[in-house]
């Protein structure tokens, strides 16, 4: 039974917040955003996640209030289902199956049984705006076939449909027209060329009037438009840029704006003259929403945010998520202190990333530049980071290249501080090298006396720079300076890599790689393989420290043994990723084929691998990296080993949602893990083995329906302690193995009584379970070649792993 | 076309006064503009805008209100403590009352029109009931502290309301007692400023006053409550004016900024009847203050420092859209102020207060057509005459020799005799003028310089003889019994037989200069007549009007030409119609009998009545045929409008002798720059 574990890809974080507008709940302590498949509930206090809402397929496009009942939500999403969830105990009330993808969803107060939607049935481009009217039945899942079209040809932006008070009007936006079933109204009159497309609109709570945002940053205030010649509008002018979003507060005396400028602007009374602004919000807004109480703003921003902002403009909260608003250079790394990811985030800075509370930590700002944002200029990018000596040092490389031959590079090194806990600029290099870096190294061995780091650059030369002392009669103070160059016949330098012990360099240069002895910095030898550029160097570690990995861009994965100097093996692989595990010999690989990225584990000494999982993701794997754990798993088979001592996440290239996977559900540590932790796992491992792929994590102490009734539901509502003991104990007793994942439900129908509602999505829970169970698919691989491993094993060392190519 | 030298000149250093009130007056559709020198301008809006009458200014009397009462009434009050008003038939000042409060500063006529209210220097508000010959003082209402800026009436006539410093009253006319005393914040962008001036009022039917500024503030008070209801922050500098429209529906007010604010009543939800004041669109058509604002049922106008009379039409309530539904900016006056000499090429230019006699330049060099000649001798500045009083100058005249220059104020008559003796010039004043000449509305010399016409002001045309260095007084034409029309235009025939001369409205009179009696009279039209001229030879009046319209009638036969018939049978082209400004001077080519030239403010042109008529299918604005096209082409494109937009603004254009032309053109940047410099803005920022 313990045997039977399985592996399985997690999204764990870092999908967009900043997708819709978020919405609050009516008495605004919590505020809801859509993140990815998922509806994420915030507190507007704490700013922490209360609840994650999973359980849409897809995308979730849009979340609204129930007019009805101000207790629950409804999403929709690109699935074609409408949901309806309790917000306060996160779960799923009910499912609307619509059909088609759903793009935006809009409630009204006075149309009861239904809600507004925009859909794509037929082509792909046009958009229509639908009313689903949503059929009331006591089941959980729902057939909401009955569409009746409002209008066709709509924007798909939800930003471009208002619904006007008392639904007396729809509002609708085309390309630089109103337009209602009653009246259209025409930004662009007389002017040919002014730049007045419309951006977004909003209606006046009470009276007929429309904002619209334009292009050119105007706000125009439309009145009595129901007159074809009488119409007459207000212009508002401050923004200088598009206006991203309006929203008119709950009473209709102040309209919000922001933009580009980052600043949200509140129109009193919409007068021009009567305004305020809470500037410096750090990125474009791009969303604004206003609670329906109406003591609380909040702005979504594109760098991933959403500021909760008091009614008197002073900003009370952040939510942020991972920033990836912008291409991420530095790959992905491990603080070694914190063990926060680091990567790219918002322009010039350092992003300290919490995977565990999927949270950013604080952001190092390494350009410390004016940024300004403007289309078309060619900003200052942090391409290569690194750390150093257990995260005492920091290296970054910075470049900016306007043109061909202008090429600006700065080098930084930052030492952390421990009085003031962070990072503190040491050296800045102006020009380390005359082309781009493109790798960075520090040598991490244990005993190294002296901090090293190596550069390599495509004008053809390594650098390795020391740390000095650089005391002067004034202080003491240490320094970074050059202390060698190395080049091998002109080639650009594309890879460097320090061995575990600190004593070789391995240097890639092309399709070469050469390899320095770290102290006399002289050639030892070097390996050529003729197979393409080298992409990826690394070498082995702890019992595999002989070894140095190389993978090159024809798709050839080499292994050298650094004592024979001669090639150990070679694999036929087109490896995106190479990444190896602090913690352990293991080396991850991730390679790219037209059916999707496949994950192979292998260990340097041997040619076949320990584990392999296909389709890890349908996109392109951009960058991955092993996360220690703090407690060591114990997984006892052998495939999954690699497992126990750290994690493996990945970001793939789709700008969209860029998912943060990670091979094996993580289990948050709660009191109750310590106490039920032996238990635990043993249905958490029968569990898994009837996962697949595309399971989303569920917290742990739903695994246990006793826990967590006991721990969700509120307590006013809870039966006697004396009750409910019995049922807890026994919930902790060890079930049989012979117990098979069917009988969980019964633990649920049980609780079920007490609250009828909360067991729906129990329920869908055990029905997913069952349907991706026969979806097994690399799973079988995997067993087979457990159980015949011995015969396997004989048989590939006669065929020389040319099974690598079959796959 | 023919090719002419072209004298440029640019050295009229004309600048317009600045508009301080404008009044609209719904009956007649006229509008009554005053100018900071005290001139009053008539507009007649049905007339396409043209400034029909005007009342030359006076240095001690600068209007600071203007009104229309008792339907066609015009009356104005001025710092000077007076109230006057203006005769608009005979062209003057009927009569001056003093208010005995010190300046005026405003004046508002009862909605009935028969009581005239005035805010005075002392804080006191005046009420006259207005006579049919006069206005007769009725009593004060009670006595504020400081100066009255603005007053205005409820629609009802039961009460009115009158803006000071910092705070406004409301009045109750029967018991002339202030029911309310509504103070004015005088904060101004969160900084207390000294005062806090309200310079504008204007009482709706509900009991709402609407109070304009000098923080930026537009407030809605109510009157019966005294409170402030509603305020917009819309200017940070002064908010100096206010009108309303008839219907109560729309507003509009002017700042200082040059931004002239519509605000409009709207509903607040389609099904409600509550309606709210919304400010809707602004218009940038000024660079300076906006002093004054009128809202006429289809029109905001404005008028400011920057001398521009601005009239807006508003989209919404045009029916049609027409070339009426555009934008108008009055800039120039519609009247002649230049007269040329041909015989020594001078220019004698008007001012207010002063005349300049110039000599023109003159070039030996010679060039292809669109050169610019190099002056070989430069424009020579040879008179600086100015006037005695405080009377702006009403009409000037040079003969056409060069040798005398005529000019009149409202109160005297000047007659000058110059004398050259190489490059000197010698200036000696006619004495002893008859009485009857104190006042002239139009001076001409005839062709040969030896008579002179005088329309004077009281309807009476006289002649006098010049001969040497004396004048004689020949004959008086007395207007037609009943009437006491003033003429305003005069033209004569080049041989001296033929006066003509035209009113205010419509009729034009041709007198016969030998038998000095009354020849005929050139049927009544419509619209007024804006210039007019005698062809040389055939005797042929050529008359323009304000509709754009160009006739032709021969004196001799008494009767419109057979091509003054072809043009009205089939129309003049649409864009000629659509022209913004009137024709202000006509004159003819002494070699080509079938050219007129006429000019307005954007353009010159050449009617050749030779070539066929254009219709609207043709293009209108042929500047230059091709040359290179064949005489065929060039024939079947070629129609009798010839039109130049060269030279523009085009304040005067006259024939020198056959080649050479006169342009005195006065750029409007040239005026600007001469204005005080307006409020800084920052184009960005907040």
């Amino acid at each position: 039974m313990v045997e039977e574990e399985n592996i399985r890809v997690v999204r764990c974080g870092g999908s967009e917040l900043n997708f819709r507008r978020a919405v609050f709940s009516a008495d605004s302590k919590y505020i809801f955003c859509v993140s990815g498949d998922f509806v994420k509930v915030y507190s507007t206090v704490t700013e922490e996640c209360v609840h994650i809402l999973h359980g849409h397929r897809n995308l979730v496009t849009g979340i609204q209030l129930n007019p009805n009942n101000h207790l629950q939500l409804y999403s929709c999403s690109l699935d074609g289902t409408i949901k309806l969830w309790d917000y306060i105990d996160g779960i799923l009330i009910k499912t609307f199956i619509v059909g088609c993808k759903l793009h935006a969803l809009f409630t009204v107060a006075q149309a009861e049984d239904s809600v507004f939607a925009i859909v794509n049935k037929e082509k792909p481009d046009i958009f229509q705006l639908v009313s689903v009217k949503l059929p009331k039945s006591s089941s959980q899942e729902v057939e909401a076939k009955e569409l009746s079209f409002v209008l066709d040809y709509i924007n798909q932006s939800p930003k471009c449909v208002a619904f006007g008070n008392e639904v007396n009007f729809v509002l609708l936006v085309f390309w630089n027209f109103f337009f209602t079933p009653r009246f259209t109204l025409s930004s662009s009159r007389n002017k040919k060329h002014a730049k007045n497309n419309f951006t977004c609109v909003a209606c006046h709570p009470t009276e007929d009037c429309i904002a619209s945002g334009h292009m050119d940053g105007k706000i125009r205030l439309w009145r009595n438009f129901y007159d074809d010649k009488k119409y007459t509008y207000t212009c508002l002018h401050w923004h200088h840029d598009m206006v991203m979003d309006l929203a008119f507060s709950v009473t209709g005396t102040s309209l919000l704006s922001g933009g580009r400028e980052s600043v949200l602007v509140e129109w009193r009374d919409a007068t021009e003259k009567n305004k305020e602004f809470l500037p410096r919000l750090g990125a474009t807004i791009e969303h604004i929403s206003v609670s329906p109480a109406g003591d609380l703003f909040c702005t979504s921003h594109s760098d991933n945010k959403i500021i909760i902002i008091h009614r008197n403009l002073e900003a009370s909260a952040v939510i942020q998520g991972l920033v990836k608003d912008r291409s991420i250079f530095t790959g992905l790394m491990i603080d070694p202190r914190t063990k926060a990811l680091v990567l790219n985030g918002k322009p010039g800075h350092l992003q300290f990333y919490s995977l565990q509370s999927d949270k950013q930590l604080y952001n190092l700002d390494i350009i410390q530049q004016e940024y300004i944002s403007d289309y078309g200029l060619i900003q200052i990018e942090l391409t290569k980071a690194a750390f150093g000596c257990f995260g005492n040092w920091l290296a970054t490389v910075e470049q900016r290249q306007e043109k061909e031959t202008e090429l600006e590079l700065q080098m930084k090194l930052w030492m952390y501080n421990k009085k003031t806990q962070g990072f503190i600029l040491n050296t800045k290099i102006n020009m380390p090298h005359e082309d781009c870096i493109t790798a960075l190294c520090f040598c991490n061995a244990e005993k190294s006396e002296q901090p090293t780091l190596v550069t390599a650059s495509k004008d053809g030369y390594f650098k390795v720079w020391i740390l000095t002392d650089d005391s002067d009669i004034y202080k003491k103070a240490v320094g970074w300076t050059c202390d060698f160059v190395g080049s091998y016949h002109k080639y650009q330098a594309t890879n460097c890599c320090f061995s575990e012990d600190g004593s070789l360099l391995a240097v890639s240069f092309e399709e070469i790689v050469t390899i320095w002895d770290s102290v006399t910095w002289e050639l030892k030898c070097t390996f050529c393989q003729r197979a393409g550029k080298i992409r990826h160097l690394c070498f082995g570690r702890l019992t595999c420290s002989k070894y140095l990995l190389g993978a090159t861009e024809n798709g050839i994965l080499c292994c050298w043994n650094l004592l024979s100097c001669a090639l150990e093996w070679n694999a036929k692989l087109n490896v995106r990723v190479m990444e190896p595990d602090p913690n352990s010999e293991n080396i991850a690989a991730i390679s790219q084929s037209s059916m999707g990225s496949d994950l192979f584990v292998f260990k340097p000494s041997e040619p076949r691998p320990l584990y392999i999982q296909k389709g890890i993701s349908r996109e392109e794997v951009q960058w991955g990296v092993f996360v220690p754990r703090d407690v060591p798993e114990s997984f006892t088979s052998e495939a999954y080993q690699w497992l126990n001592r750290s994690q493996f996440y990945f970001l793939t290239k789709s700008q969209v949602t860029v998912p943060l996977k990670k091979a094996e559900e993580s289990l948050p540590t709660t009191p109750f893990y310590f106490i039920l932790g032996k238990h635990r796992q043993h249905q958490d491992e029968k569990l898994n083995e009837t996962l697949e792929n595309e399971l989303v994590q569920l917290p742990l102490t739903e695994n246990i329906p006793a826990v967590g009734e006991l721990l969700h539901t509120p307590a006013h509502v809870l039966p006697s302690a004396a009750f409910l003991c019995s049922m807890f104990v026994n919930s902790l007793l060890l079930s049989k193995e012979t117990k098979s994942a069917k009988e969980i439900p019964e633990d649920v129908d049980m609780e079920e009584e007490k609250e009828s509602e909360d067991s729906d999505e129990e329920n869908d829970f055990i029905e997913k379970v069952q349907d991706t169970n026969n979806t097994g698919l690399g799973e079988d691989i995997i067993h087979q070649l457990s159980k015949s491993e011995e015969k396997e094993l004989r048989k590939f060392r006669k065929i020389d792993y040319s099974w690598i190519a079959a796959l | 076309m023919g090719e002419f030298k072209v004298h440029r000149v640019r050295f009229f250093n004309y600048v317009p006064s600045g508009i301080r009130c404008v009044a609209y007056n719904n009956q007649s559709n006229r509008l009554a503009v005053s100018r900071t020198d005290g001139t009053v301008e008539v507009y007649n809006l049905s007339a396409n805008y043209f400034q029909e009458k005007f009342f030359p200014g006076h240095e001690s009397r600068a209007t600071e209100a203007l009104c229309w009462a008792e339907g066609q009434r015009l009356f104005s009050a001025g710092l000077n403590g007076e109230i006057m008003e203006y005769d608009l038939q005979a062209l003057n000042i009927k009569y001056a009352v003093d208010a005995f409060g010190g300046p005026i500063w405003s004046m508002a006529a009862s909605p009935s029109g028969s009581q005239l209210l005035v805010g005075c220097e002392d804080g006191s508000v005046k009420l006259f009931q207005i006579t049919p010959d006069k206005i007769q003082f009725e009593r004060n209402f009670d006595r504020q502290k400081s100066r009255i800026l603005s007053l205005s009436w409820h629609p009802s006539g039961t009460h009115i309301a009158a803006g000071s410093i910092d705070y406004i009253s409301v009045f109750d006319v029967k018991s002339g007692s202030a029911v309310h005393k509504m103070i004015v914040d005088r904060q101004y962008m969160g900084v207390s400023k000294r005062k806090c001036i309200v310079w504008g009022v204007a009482f709706l039917s509900d009991g709402t006053v609407i109070s304009v500024d000098s923080a930026g503030k537009v407030q809605f008070w109510d009157s019966a409550t005294g409170t402030l209801v509603n305020s917009h922050l819309i200017a940070n500098a002064d908010v100096q004016s206010i009108a309303v429209a008839e219907q109560e529906d729309s507003f509009v007010v002017g700042t200082a900024e040059g931004t002239v604010f519509h605000f409009q009543l709207v509903p607040v939800t389609s099904n409600s009847s509550e309606k709210q004041w919304v400010r809707t669109k602004p218009f940038q058509h000024h660079t300076h203050d906006v002093r004054t604002v009128a809202h006429s049922p289809t029109a905001l106008i404005s008028g400011g420092t920057d001398t521009h009379l601005v009239i807006r039409p508003l989209m919404e309530k045009v029916e049609v859209k027409n070339y009426d539904a555009a934008l108008r900016k009055i800039t120039f006056p519609h009247r002649r102020l230049i007269s040329c000499s041909k015989k020594r090429q001078l220019l004698l230019f008007q001012f207010a207060h002063h005349l300049e006699l110039w000599r023109l330049g003159s070039t030996v060099a010679t060039g292809k057509n669109g050169d610019t000649l190099p002056l070989s001798k430069n424009a020579d500045h040879l008179l600086h005459l100015k006037t005695k009083g405080p009377e702006n100058i009403i009409c000037s005249c040079i003969s056409p020799c060069g040798s005398w220059i005529a000019y009149s104020t409202v109160s005297r008559f000047f007659l000058y005799r110059l004398n050259y003796e190489h490059d000197n010039i010698s200036l000696k004043r006619v004495s002893k003028m008859p009485p009857f000449l104190r006042s002239a509305l139009q001076i001409l010399f005839s062709e040969d310089s030896t008579k002179l016409f005088v329309a004077s002001n009281q309807g009476a045309l006289h002649i006098v003889q010049l001969s040497g260095g004396s004048f004689k007084h020949l004959h008086a034409f007395q207007p037609q019994s009943g009437t006491v029309e003033a003429m305003c235009l005069l033209a004569v025939s080049s041989d001296g037989n033929w006066l003509a001369a035209s009113g205010t409205s419509a009729g034009v009179h041709v007198y016969n200069v030998k038998q000095l009696k009354l020849h005929c009279t050139v049927p009544a039209y419509n619209f007024p007549v804006t210039a007019m001229a005698i062809a040389p030879n055939t005797n042929n009046l050529v008359i323009a009007h304000s509709d754009q319209q160009v006739f032709e009638y021969s004196i001799p036969d008494k009767q419109y030409t057979d091509w003054s018939r072809t043009v009205q049978k089939q129309g003049f082209h649409h864009l000629w119609l659509q022209r913004d400004t009137p024709i202000t001077h006509i004159s003819f080519h002494p070699k080509r009998p079938m050219h007129i030239l006429l000019h307005d403010a954007y353009m010159f042109c050449i009617i050749d009545k030779s070539l066929p008529l254009p219709n609207d299918r043709t293009l209108l604005y042929n500047p230059f045929p091709p040359t290179n096209e064949s005489d065929v082409v060039r024939r079947r494109t070629a129609h009798a409008f010839k039109i130049s937009k060269i030279y523009k603004p085009l304040l005067f254009m006259d024939l020198l002798d056959e080649r050479t032309l006169v342009a005195v053109e006065r750029p409007l940047d040239d005026i600007i720059a001469q204005l005080p410099p307006p409020i800084k803005k920052k184009k960005f920022g907040t």
